[in-house]
């Protein structure tokens, strides 16, 4: 029967793109699975490296190392972490959406921009947008490693310490749970102290062996520390927001093929209804 | 009771050990350090080796190898970042030996400054790893 060949084509494609959205959706979900355990157990790391930070940005010290001093800003620095690979949803469009905004009430302000972008997707976007890229990292894989993000981190924190930047900021995707990721942009240079100070005295730490050695590594250990969670967590939002997606992807794919299950079903109705009232009225005729 | 510290040692790998704890000696780099309660402000790096968590009289202290970090002190806190750290118990003497045997070697025919310096840290690293077991060892044959 020739009745809806076009119709039975396109719920067989429908069917095929399902499989695959489905076999996606299960693959993300195994993936994010490891990389929210691999997130968990860096992020004490990561949050008592700020907290050590924080104390340092409230001490009083002799040595100021050049990432504790606040400089007037005509140039910011940002390290952008995003996914290499598409299919995640609003992810990474949200990312630059929010970057966009912050970066036009930059240049308003007359303050130039250099990026570093880690991940296929931010050196994908600059290339459109245009901007000055001056580190780019990517295919970092489902199981990121600090030693492929330390050359990127270098180069932002040299044209920091050359002072061709004066901030320092990264922007990445926070993993809040599966359903919610928030693209956020933080401060890394010149640090920032997140807690408040209750102790009143000026007061100052005893370094060993001495301050500047000591606050050169502590600081480039930081920035490295807060760029590779940001990785870590960006990664665990890049598999939850795919698994969303393509959870989306499939369950609509369910409905098309529904719709056009019932169209085809109609129109099958309809050509057997005509058939038989064609053979109906013909043998009436002869009859007749 | 006694003073206490809150003591928080974490590796890039995970949280080791948060709680109170009477004391904290950890290797300096200058030297080994015993941090008590309300220690002045202190930031020093740390040398591979072992750092002791003493818990009070009635508990066993708490043995954690690192192989190098940083470690942070104010009066109430102190907290330890450590690069790699394992809890000494689960230390494979037979692996320490034999990552001391591959330093050696590599320090033997040393190709370029660069490799000698890692085989050096790798070196450092293995014979502070003996050093921890064979401390456990002792302080266990005592008991």
């Amino acid at each position: 029967m020739a009745v809806g060949k076009e119709i039975r084509t396109q719920i067989g494609s429908i069917k095929n793109t399902q499989k695959i959205t489905s076999a996606m959706e299960m693959v993300a979900a195994s993936k994010m699975r490891k990389a929210q355990q691999r997130m968990e157990a860096t992020r004490p790391y990561a949050d008592k490296m700020r907290q050590v930070i924080s104390h340092l940005a409230k001490a009083h010290p002799e040595y100021r190392h050049t990432f504790m001093i606040e400089r007037d800003v005509s140039r910011v620095g940002y390290i952008i972490i995003s996914s290499d690979r598409g299919l995640c949803g609003g992810l990474n469009s949200n990312l630059f959406r929010t970057l966009v905004r912050e970066m036009k009430k930059q240049q308003e302000a007359g303050i130039g921009l250099d990026f570093c972008t880690i991940g296929g997707k931010a050196s994908g976007f600059f290339k459109r947008f245009g901007g000055n890229v001056i580190g780019n990292a990517v295919h970092l894989g489902d199981a990121p490693r600090i030693e492929d993000l330390i050359g990127t981190v270098k180069v932002m924190l040299d044209a920091y310490k050359e002072g061709k930047v004066d901030r320092v900021c990264i922007a990445y995707n926070r993993f809040v749970n599966t359903m919610t990721q928030e693209p956020t942009i933080e401060q890394l240079a010149p640090i920032v102290a997140t807690e408040e100070d209750e102790r009143r005295h000026p007061w100052d730490y005893i370094y060993e062996p001495d301050a500047k050695v000591v606050l050169e590594g502590l600081l480039v250990r930081y920035i490295e520390s807060q760029v590779y969670q940001g990785v870590v967590e960006n990664a665990a939002c890049e598999q939850s927001a795919r698994m969303i997606a393509m959870k989306a992807a499939t369950d609509n794919a369910g409905d098309l093929i529904n719709e056009l299950q019932l169209i085809y079903n109609k129109a099958r109705q309809a050509a057997i209804t005509q058939e038989i009232s064609e053979i109906v009225s013909g043998a009436a005729a002869i009859g007749g | 009771m006694a003073m206490t510290v809150h003591v928080d040692i974490v590796s890039a790998e995970g949280e080791l050990f948060s709680g109170l704890a009477e004391m904290v000696f950890a290797p300096a780099e200058m030297g080994e350090v015993g941090i008590a309660p309300r220690h002045a402000p202190l930031v020093t790096r740390m040398k591979p080796g072992e750092v002791r968590v003493d818990l009070g009289a009635e508990k066993e202290p708490l043995d954690i190898f690192i192989s190098g970090g940083i470690l942070e002190v104010q009066p109430d806190l102190v907290t330890i970042l450590a690069d790699t750290a394992v809890r000494a118990e689960d230390l494979d003497e037979a692996a320490a030996l034999e990552a001391k045997k591959e330093a050696e070697k590599a320090m033997k025919d040393r190709a370029s400054e660069f490799e000698y310096a890692k085989a050096q840290s790798e070196l450092a690293e293995a014979v502070a790893q003996l050093r921890t077991i064979q401390k456990i060892r002792e302080r266990t044959s005592k008991h």
